[in-house]
């Protein structure tokens, strides 16, 4: 049986503004009356809200209460269709809905119910504070689910990982017409370069320096394209190799514009060796060469901000993602995808650290949700066409408290090491909304080259050498 | 002899909801289905429309053949159970073979009764349950310049408005004193039979008919007050009785219908009933109760099939309560729950002739008893469930009673959130 798509209500969002219910009368009735809308968004005597909308059950009881078969569940989109030129408007479907799901619209003199418009929701366009969301999750059971994973089994990486998440479920989408750079980090330490002469994939693989991470994969990519063959040039790197010594060549595999997709795996230090520091560790964090003691207090410096210096290199496509969010970092994957076809693509995801981060493993995506949450990470990508754009709000945050609490590298923090990070976070929210504000001042994105209306990359003609 | 470990005599919504709780948690257990009609699976609740001529009946079918090859069950309409040995576990059909099953459902709904009416036996008329009596119905409707219609039930009002609409003038016979009794109180009965009286409806309320005679091209109603009432076509609607005939000489228990248990299963082990044939538990009183209306039937099937597979999610049968969704002439009348007010209940009730308004609530030690409303919308599945959990509203009593569905929704929808 497969996934399907689904509108979500998130209360706490909610403003009870009502522009959901007159978007839905406006494009299903023809009318302004938020009486003629398919939802309902209802306030409690405690100003909470609560939403009144089919929820298109797995198992509908109004198709079973329907005696003239006008009801069904389209079993490839999940939407339970009605059918007018059967319903004989005896109202018996709204005895079976617990939910008041499906209800008798009185001026149209039938019932009415939720149809998501065919996959672009009304209610959810006009939802400014994104109480409501059209949840696409679905397409990665779905497609990415079927798709083979590329990695073998048994990687011997720590208990709770997100980079194999990552790893793994990168390659399964990427396909296997790829080669894969694994540069010295947790992704060959765990065993994807392999052991004793056999690989860790199921694709060619190898295990370049940290310094030559991008030049070599370039050349494999020119060599491959001069014989006629389509490979994805991929590299799963760690965030030392790409920042550190490694970021002179990725600069300049960048700005040469390599078609190849370059994605780094961000666990904010040397987590494979022993979890040392590197340019992208936070300010105030503890790792092995930034010990907490009488005279260190965790880091001193701020975090490098990677994805932004990318922005700077102009790339084909440059993106933030976060195994939090994954209908996001599955969009942002495709488009990097598309993207290394004709460009340098670069696609930074954020990988919490069970085990260097000192969490426990359990709480992974947890940990990885609150970082994003509280801003500590900003959702976003660019193209040189479209600009940057935040993928998630970053209006109303949760407390950083309630991320930095989670992780034992910030157990020692200060009030004033903690108002630095927080100094840090709002100068990184005002320079993505600069450049983002920058992108709104221009023409909108449907207009522009290289963006279809629904914001997809449309990817350019593949060049042929 | 032929083997089946599921055998569901019935092919209607209770045997249905069976089936489909029996496949989603065993998919390869054999399965059989038996239906006295020769057609596809259709609703008896369509058949007003059939004869009006709106419904298709050919694209009305509550399943297609595929769906029975696909849930890897077979479907034997045109035969009729006769006979069950439930000893041995066999079933017998009218063609005269036999089938043993491991697990019986009888989901053989409900007939119509048919008055003893002296004269009613020599003259024709028409009963409509079955798609073969609506075509049969349809066919007469050119011919009919007057119809009788005896009984002002359900489907007495559903086929009188139908025969009124395909050009007959028709006089609606009922013996109490209201149309609809048992599902609406006398004053929400009289702003429904207005919309009647309006559309040329004749109706006849406390007329209790004491003989037919056949007349010149058609039939002349004898009622006790002296008066009479002729037509061209009589239509029974006097009410409906369980199809409980091939249960004679066997130990299962029935009393008007096929008494069952809490999980649909009657006095024999292994055999179990859903549906109108069914005389279950009350939500209201002690005594079990027929509940001759569709969504009882889905609900007792499915616990019928939950029961049958051994499904462990499987939640008793909380009672019967009446339902009823009724639409005529364009208005729409809804009533949940039971309208007879216990003593020390509280009954608010509103009502405006003129927009034919009406709205009734019985609340019983500040929970919902029952709600009566016509052409003022509320949700009637949301108003089920507030009854069936009994849900305490003192808290938001005067909010409910103003706004019944905007209430019922915030609650409903905070709770199934
Ligand atoms: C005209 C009309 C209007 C109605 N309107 C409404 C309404 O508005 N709202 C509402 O809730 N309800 C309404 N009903 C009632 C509703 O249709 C029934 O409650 C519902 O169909 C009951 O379902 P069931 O599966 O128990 O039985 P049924 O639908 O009666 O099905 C019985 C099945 O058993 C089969 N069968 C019978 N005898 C045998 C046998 N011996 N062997 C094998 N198979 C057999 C039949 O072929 C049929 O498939 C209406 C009924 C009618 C007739």
């Amino acid at each position: 049986m497969p996934a399907y798509n689904t509108i979500a209500f998130h209360a706490d969002r909610c403003d009870g503004c009502g522009k959901c219910m007159i978007a839905c009368a406006q494009a299903k009735s023809a009318s302004d009356s938020p009486r003629r809308a398919r939802l309902e968004v209802l306030a409690d005597d405690a100003g909470r809200f609560e939403l009144t909308m089919c929820r298109q059950c797995a198992d509908p009881e109004c198709v079973q209460s329907c005696p003239a078969a006008a009801l069904a569940k389209n079993a490839a989109t999940g939407v339970i269709e009605w059918d007018h030129d059967k319903c004989i408007d005896c109202l018996l479907c709204t005895v079976g809905c617990s939910f008041a799901g499906i209800a008798l619209d009185e001026a149209a003199g039938h019932v009415v119910k939720c149809d998501q418009c065919g996959g672009d929701p009304a209610c959810v366009r006009a939802c400014k504070p994104g109480a409501l969301e059209y949840l696409t999750m679905a397409r990665i059971y779905d497609e990415a689910g079927s798709l083979e994973d590329l990695f073998v089994q048994g990687l011997s990486a720590c208990q709770g990982c997100n980079t194999e998440l990552i790893m793994r479920h990168t390659l399964r989408r990427v396909g296997p017409d790829t080669v894969v750079a694994a540069p010295p980090g947790c992704v060959p330490g765990m065993g994807a370069v392999g052991y004793n002469g056999l690989t860790g994939t199921k694709v060619p693989v190898f295990h370049p320096l940290l310094t030559n991470t991008a030049p070599m994969l370039a050349g494999l990519k020119r060599v491959y394209k001069r014989k006629g063959r389509q490979v994805t040039a991929l590299a799963l790197a760690g965030d030392g190799g790409a920042a550190d010594v490694g970021f002179q060549s990725l600069s300049g595999a960048a700005e040469r514009g390599e078609e190849i997709l370059f994605l780094v795996i961000d666990n904010e230090g040397y987590m494979n060796t022993g979890m040392q520091r590197s340019s992208c560790t936070p300010y105030g964090a503890w790792t092995t060469t930034t010990p907490v003691g009488r005279e260190s207090h965790g880091k001193s410096q701020d975090a490098k901000n990677l994805p932004l210096l990318m922005v700077g290199h102009r790339c084909a496509y440059v993106a933030t993602a976060s195994t939090a969010f994954m209908a996001d970092f599955y969009l942002k994957l495709d488009r990097a995808l598309q993207a290394s076809k004709t460009g340098f693509a670069y696609l930074h995801v954020y990988s919490p650290c069970t085990t260097g981060w000192r969490f426990p493993s359990k709480k992974n995506i947890e940990v990885a949700r609150k970082a994003v949450e509280s801003n500590f990470v900003l959702l976003w990508e660019y193209t040189p066409a479209a600009g940057l754009r935040l993928t998630r709000s970053v209006d109303d945050p949760v407390p950083l408290s309630e991320y930095l609490v989670a992780l034992g590298k910030y157990r020692h923090l200060t009030p004033e090491q903690v108002a630095h990070l927080e100094q840090h976070i709002a100068e990184n929210v005002a320079a993505i909304k600069r450049h983002a504000l920058a992108e709104a001042a221009a023409p909108p994105a449907s207009t522009r080259p290289g963006i279809s209306s629904a914001g997809a990359l449309q990817g350019p003609p593949a060049s042929q050498a | 002899m032929e083997q089946t470990h599921y055998l569901i005599a019935g092919a209607s919504h209770a045997a249905l909801a069976a089936m489909h709780a029996i496949r989603l948690v065993d998919a390869d257990g054999s399965l059989t289905v038996i239906g006295r009609d020769r057609e596809l699976p259709y609703s008896p609740t369509l058949l007003p429309y059939v004869v009006s001529g709106r419904t298709d009946p050919q694209r009305a079918f509550l399943r297609d053949h595929e769906y029975f090859t696909r849930a890897r069950a077979a479907y034997r309409c045109g035969h009729a159970l006769v006979r069950i040995d439930p000893a041995n576990r066999v079933a017998e059909l009218d063609d005269g073979s036999r089938l043993r099953f491991d697990k019986l459902l009888l989901a053989t709904g409900a007939r119509p009764v048919i008055p003893p009416i002296p004269g009613l036996d020599a003259v024709p008329y028409h009963v409509l349950r079955t798609l073969e009596d609506a075509l049969r119905l349809r066919a007469q409707l050119p011919q009919t310049r007057r119809a009788i219609v005896l009984g002002a039930g359900l489907v007495g009002m559903h086929a009188a408005e139908n025969l009124s609409k395909g050009g007959a003038r028709v006089t609606i016979v009922e013996q109490q004193q209201q149309v609809l009794p048992g599902y609406f109180d006398a004053q929400a009965a009289r702003i429904i039979a207005r919309a009647f009286e309006r559309a040329d409806v004749t109706i006849r309320t406390g007329a209790r008919a004491l003989a037919i005679e056949a007349a010149a091209g058609g039939v002349t109603l004898r009622l006790a007050d002296g008066s009479a009432v002729s037509g061209d076509l009589l239509l029974i609607s006097a009410g409906v009785t369980p199809v409980i005939d091939f249960l004679a000489d066997t130990p299962i228990q029935c009393d008007r219908g096929v008494v069952v248990d809490a999980t649909m299963q009657t006095s024999v082990e292994r055999i179990w009933a859903a549906g109108d044939v069914a005389q279950a538990a009350s939500f209201y009183g002690a005594h079990p109760v027929l509940n001759g209306i569709l969504p009882n039937a889905v609900e007792q099937g499915r616990i019928a099939g939950m029961a049958m597979a051994g499904d462990r999610a499987l939640e008793g049968f909380r009672g019967a309560v009446p339902l009823n969704t009724y639409s005529y002439y364009g208005q729409h009348a809804v009533s949940v729950g039971s309208g007879a007010a216990p003593p020390g209940a509280e009954v608010v009730e509103s009502s405006d002739a003129e927009s034919a308004r009406y709205l009734k609530i019985i609340l019983d030690e500040g929970r919902l008893h029952g709600i009566f409303a016509i052409n003022t919308p509320i949700d009637p599945g949301v108003m089920w469930q507030m009854v069936r959990r009994r849900l305490d509203l003192s808290a938001v009593r005067d909010r409910f009673l103003a706004q019944p569905r905007t209430m019922g929704r915030l609650l409903m929808s905070s709770l199934l959130r």
